[in-house]
């Protein structure tokens, strides 16, 4: 198993989307279908891959080395690997995936297969840039998870559809490019594109490290996206059907954050350091901007993706702390944001579809109407503001006491003022709870509303499961990160010594 | 002259006899099919020589033709692009009303003047080449007459195309005056062992550039370009578009690379200066063109400055083998790519010129689903995204830049190669995010050519291991 596992899990979906070009494109039921059970099959593979998943060992893991082809004397391979960094993330994304595409059975309607192959498609390029090793694989698949979603948010999106996708292609380009020539410089010097490899070596110097450290960084930091690199985010996400948004949020987003993890901590350790105080800064800027831009919104949805903003400035504040505490507390909370902001523009798809409106103003009362959706989206907006028992709180919380006592970011103003992002995060989210849900039932078309399908219901339940299973008994998901989060802080001390 | 010195120029002796031989068997031709398919013939048969004697290095003619790796390389590039220029260009000429038989002897001829540059290891044999390749291409351009705008075309190449080639010669005598000798690998010995008169070579080494910079369409010579691409008929844009920037290369690399290597300090940084430049300016300008040719031509100007990339890092000696092959590998990444979008512009260009504006692209997604994805790997080939063989390319190119220590420039690379993002998904957008219902006509030959290079786009993208062992072996210029 352990030679092919991980080929399996990336390229799965791929052959499910060939397969779908042999269904007639008027069959939409047997596509949807078949699309699901790719997405189920490929996340079945993911649960095999985490059978065999060794949390004790920090290294990389079923690994796979073959040469794909060589540009001088530099081999580049196909190269996958996992390890407790990343085994989290492939499983949020065939996880999600398989939700996404339950979600779109109605709300789909045309070019359904073009959709659905594009759609998995976006899975391979996700999972590949979670396991590529090699430099060169890495960046073949980050930049190439762009095509599907630049299609997804352009074809399928709303009437600002083709501004929102380009813009989204340009900004996310304009950041890889300068990492690609930090990737192709890498190479050069340190005569392999194995990442393995390289951290190992750590022979880039100090004074270089900072300008290939800023060089990843603007790739990343984009994506993330960290203050003041965000603006993309609210368009592609307003603009994208609600599959579309559940994956950016969920998935997409987090590349950047683990980008950060893998690369930035890994490679350039000493800048990381150096750096890390103003990484802490933009972080909880970005923090309490989300929050407050969010908290302005009338759009539901808007609302939902500057509260992205927000909640990944938690996540960066936690990497930079470089301490175990911080590392760990980042990854579960990006499992977390994965889980309760992918249910909750999931939450606002569903409301979109019945309604073909977002704004906040036009609702009211709903709990009436559709309690056991009103149910789940309580859950679902505790766990996103940290409510203590619910995911949120683990992550956050964890989160928090690794910044407090991280010598990197030097200042303990960075937490107290995130701490006040937290509480920003519970006004937002109770202000868009108590405008949907609570008050009157004024709206007539409102009165009409039916509640959520057993479909619906479906897609919610798993998460809100996981919600509450990271909330009451976290240890697994910390412990399948522990090895690795331990080698990686072991790297960056060992970094800090040689620096004094 | 010994029958070895015959085998190494085969492919071209193939070409020019059948060319000449066409020219009179056309005339009892009714059915034009038949004429392609024998220039066809002739091409495939010039492919197959080249292909056998690949790594046999031989200098015949007393040094006149150098053929090596790198010539075959190149040659096989060049007989590729003509095969895919003969298919494209049946279903096209039939479609416009102007079917005649001069079309592919001329394709012909212009051919054996790019198989012989590549081959040219003599300054004299350079500008013959470049001669015989011009002059039929001039008459192609022209070849919708009586529609003023070919005219237009063919007389603005042929001026500014001579104009150029009167550089080129003043570069060569210039060199000759200064060296008593126009054999590169003569040139090389004597600025090598110093009896070479440096002031002149100085003064020669801009005019070189100015006239190969026209054939390859280098800013500030490229003028020429977006006009002769939007009046020339299309099927002949879409072969020279890459055969002439081929031939171009060609003789650029051989001249700077293999004669004058002793004075890269001088024209290194020219070379950096025009590459950059006609990297911003070839794609700044294809934003603002509505007209999808002229969108190309712009395009192709920039293509000419990534490539151009490679030539600047070759000044670098301990990087130049690399930087070839990487200009090597680029070019046969940028024929498939380039030819394959214009074949999807041939296919939905009608008569008068319509069908030619990114606008009559929206709907091509639904309408024809299958050139649209054609069109699509195209085009992200062409901005470097994976999963296509553009980004292969333009990573080996930004790598020798970076190799030889040219960091600013494969920074203006990528920063333009992002601004080049904009219009190529332009037409991405229209063609899935429009609507309309464009025009065209399925026609075999062009959707055939559309589907290989569509595949090979993306399957060297994926798989380009091959090749670029085949370009690595082929970056030695031998002296």
């Amino acid at each position: 198993m352990e030679a092919w596992i991980l080929s399996l899990v990336t390229f799965f979906p791929v052959v499910g989307a060939m397969l779908l070009l042999f269904i007639r494109k008027e069959r939409e039921a047997a596509i949807r279908w078949a699309a699901l059970m790719t997405a189920v099959v490929t996340f079945l593979l993911s649960l095999l891959m985490l059978s065999g998943f060794d949390s004790s060992d920090p290294d990389l893991q079923m690994v796979v080395r073959l040469p794909w082809f060589s540009i001088g004397d530099l081999q580049i391979e196909y190269f996958l690997g996992v390890d407790g960094l990343s085994i989290l993330l492939v499983l949020l994304t065939t996880f999600l995936t398989v939700l996404s595409i339950i979600s779109t059975w109605t709300a789909i309607v045309e070019r359904v297969r073009e959709f659905m192959i594009f759609f998995l498609l976006l899975e391979t390029g996700m999972v590949g840039v979670f396991l590529g090793m090699d430099l060169f694989l890495f960046y073949v698949f980050w930049e190439f998870t762009l095509v599907p979603m630049y299609f997804l948010i352009g074809v399928w999106g709303g009437e600002r559809r083709m501004y929102a996708a380009i813009k989204f292609f340009l900004y996310t380009m304009a950041g890889s490019i300068f990492m690609l020539l930090a990737i192709i410089w890498l190479g050069l010097e340190g005569g392999t594109f194995s990442v393995p490899d390289l951290i190992e070596a750590q022979a880039i110097p100090g004074n270089l490290q900072f300008w290939l450290f800023l060089a990843f960084a603007a790739a990343f930091a984009i994506k993330v996206p960290m203050w003041p690199l965000h603006s993309w985010l609210p368009d592609a996400h307003v603009e994208a059907p609600t599959a579309g948004s559940v994956i950016l949020a969920g998935v997409l987003l987090k590349m950047g954050t683990y980008g950060f993890l893998r690369f930035n901590l890994g490679l350039f350790p000493e800048a990381s350091i150096r750096l890390a105080p103003w990484v802490a800064l933009f972080a909880v800027i970005g923090i309490i901007y989300g929050a407050a831009v969010a908290y302005a919104q009338k759009d539901v949805k808007k609302l939902v993706a500057y509260s992205s903003v927000s909640h990944l400035g938690f996540v960066m504040l936690g990497l930079f702390a470089l301490n175990i505490q911080g590392l760990q507390g980042g990854i579960v909370q990006m499992i977390n944001h994965g889980l309760s902001t992918g249910a909750l523009f999931l939450i606002v798809g569903m409301l979109y579809e019945r309604r073909h409106t977002r704004d906040m103003d036009a609702f009211g009362g709903l709990w009436r109407v559709m309690p056991i959706y009103a149910g789940l989206t309580l859950i679902v907006v505790l766990s996103s503001m940290g409510l203590p028992g619910l995911n949120g709180f683990v992550g956050e919380f964890t989160i928090l006491i690794g910044s407090f006592g991280s010598e990197a970011i030097g200042s303990v103003w960075f937490t107290i003022v995130a701490v006040v992002g937290v509480i920003l995060a519970a006004v937002y989210m109770l202000y868009m709870f108590q405008k949907l849900f609570l008050g009157p039932l004024d709206n007539d078309k409102n009165k009409v509303l039916l509640d959520i399908n057993r479909r619906e219901i479906f897609t919610l339940v798993p998460i809100v499961i996981l919600i509450f299973w990271i909330g009451l008994y976290p240890r697994p998901f910390f412990g399948l990160t522990e090895a690795s989060v331990a080698k990686v802080v072991e790297l960056v001390s060992s970094a800090a010594i040689t620096m004094r | 002259m010994s029958s070895s010195d015959l085998l190494s120029v085969a492919p071209v002796l193939i070409i020019s006899v059948w060319a000449i031989l066409l020219l009179l068997l056309d005339l009892f031709i009714k059915n034009k099919g038949l004429t392609a398919s024998l220039a066809a013939a002739g091409v495939a048969a010039a492919l197959v020589v080249v292909i056998v004697r690949f790594g046999s290095d031989q200098v015949a003619f007393s040094g006149m033709i150098v053929a090596d790796t790198f010539s075959d390389f190149l040659q096989i590039v060049i007989l590729i692009t003509a095969l895919l220029g003969i298919a494209v260009a049946y279903d096209y000429l039939r479609r416009m009303n102007m079917e005649r038989g001069e079309y592919y002897t001329l394709m012909l001829f212009t051919v054996a003047g790019m198989l012989l540059m590549s081959l040219a290891g003599d300054l004299i044999l350079i500008f013959l080449a470049i001669e015989l390749l011009s002059v039929p291409l001039y008459v192609l351009s022209g070849f919708a007459r009586p529609e003023k705008g070919s005219e237009e075309a063919a007389m603005k190449y042929f001026i500014l195309g001579a104009f150029s080639s009167a550089f080129l010669v003043y570069g060569i005598a210039l060199i000759f005056g200064s060296t008593g000798t126009t054999n590169m690998a003569g040139v090389a010995a004597s600025i090598a062992g110093n009896h070479a008169n440096l002031t002149l070579l100085t003064i020669a080494i801009p005019m070189l550039l100015v006239g190969l910079g026209f054939k390859v369409a280098a800013v500030p010579f490229h003028m020429w370009t977006p006009d002769v691409y939007q009046g020339a008929p299309s099927a002949a844009v879409a072969f020279m578009s890459v055969g002439a920037k081929v031939a171009g290369f060609a003789a650029l690399l051989r001249i700077f690379v293999s004669a004058l290597p002793e004075l890269s300090q001088t024209w290194g940084p020219v070379v950096v200066a025009i590459s950059a430049a006609t990297m911003i300016w070839g794609n700044v300008a294809a934003i603002a063109q509505s007209n999808i040719k002229r969108m190309l031509a712009y395009s192709s100007i920039a293509h000419a400055g990534y490539i151009l990339m490679a030539l600047a890092a070759a000044a670098d000696p301990s990087v130049s083998e690399e930087a070839v092959s990487a200009a090597l590998f680029y070019l046969f990444a940028y024929l498939f790519s380039n030819l394959g979008a214009w074949t999807v512009v041939l296919a939905l260009e009608r008569s008068e010129g319509r069908g030619l504006l990114i606008e009559d692209y929206a709907g091509l997604g639904r309408r024809r689903p299958a050139l649209a994805l054609a069109m699509a790997i195209f085009m992200l080939s062409l901005i470097g995204v994976p999963p296509t063989v553009g980004l292969i390319g333009k990573f080996l190119l930004f790598r020798v830049t970076i190799d030889a220590g040219l960091t600013g420039l494969a920074i203006v690379g990528v920063v333009t190669s992002l601004i080049s993002a904009y219009f190529y998904l332009g037409v991405v957008i229209k063609m899935y995010m429009g609507t309309g219902e464009p025009e065209s006509r399925s026609e075999g030959w062009l959707n055939r050519s559309a589907g290989l290079t569509a595949l090979v786009t993306f399957l060297l993208g994926v798989l380009p291991g091959p090749i670029l062992i085949l370009a690595r072996s082929s970056g030695f210029l031998t002296p």
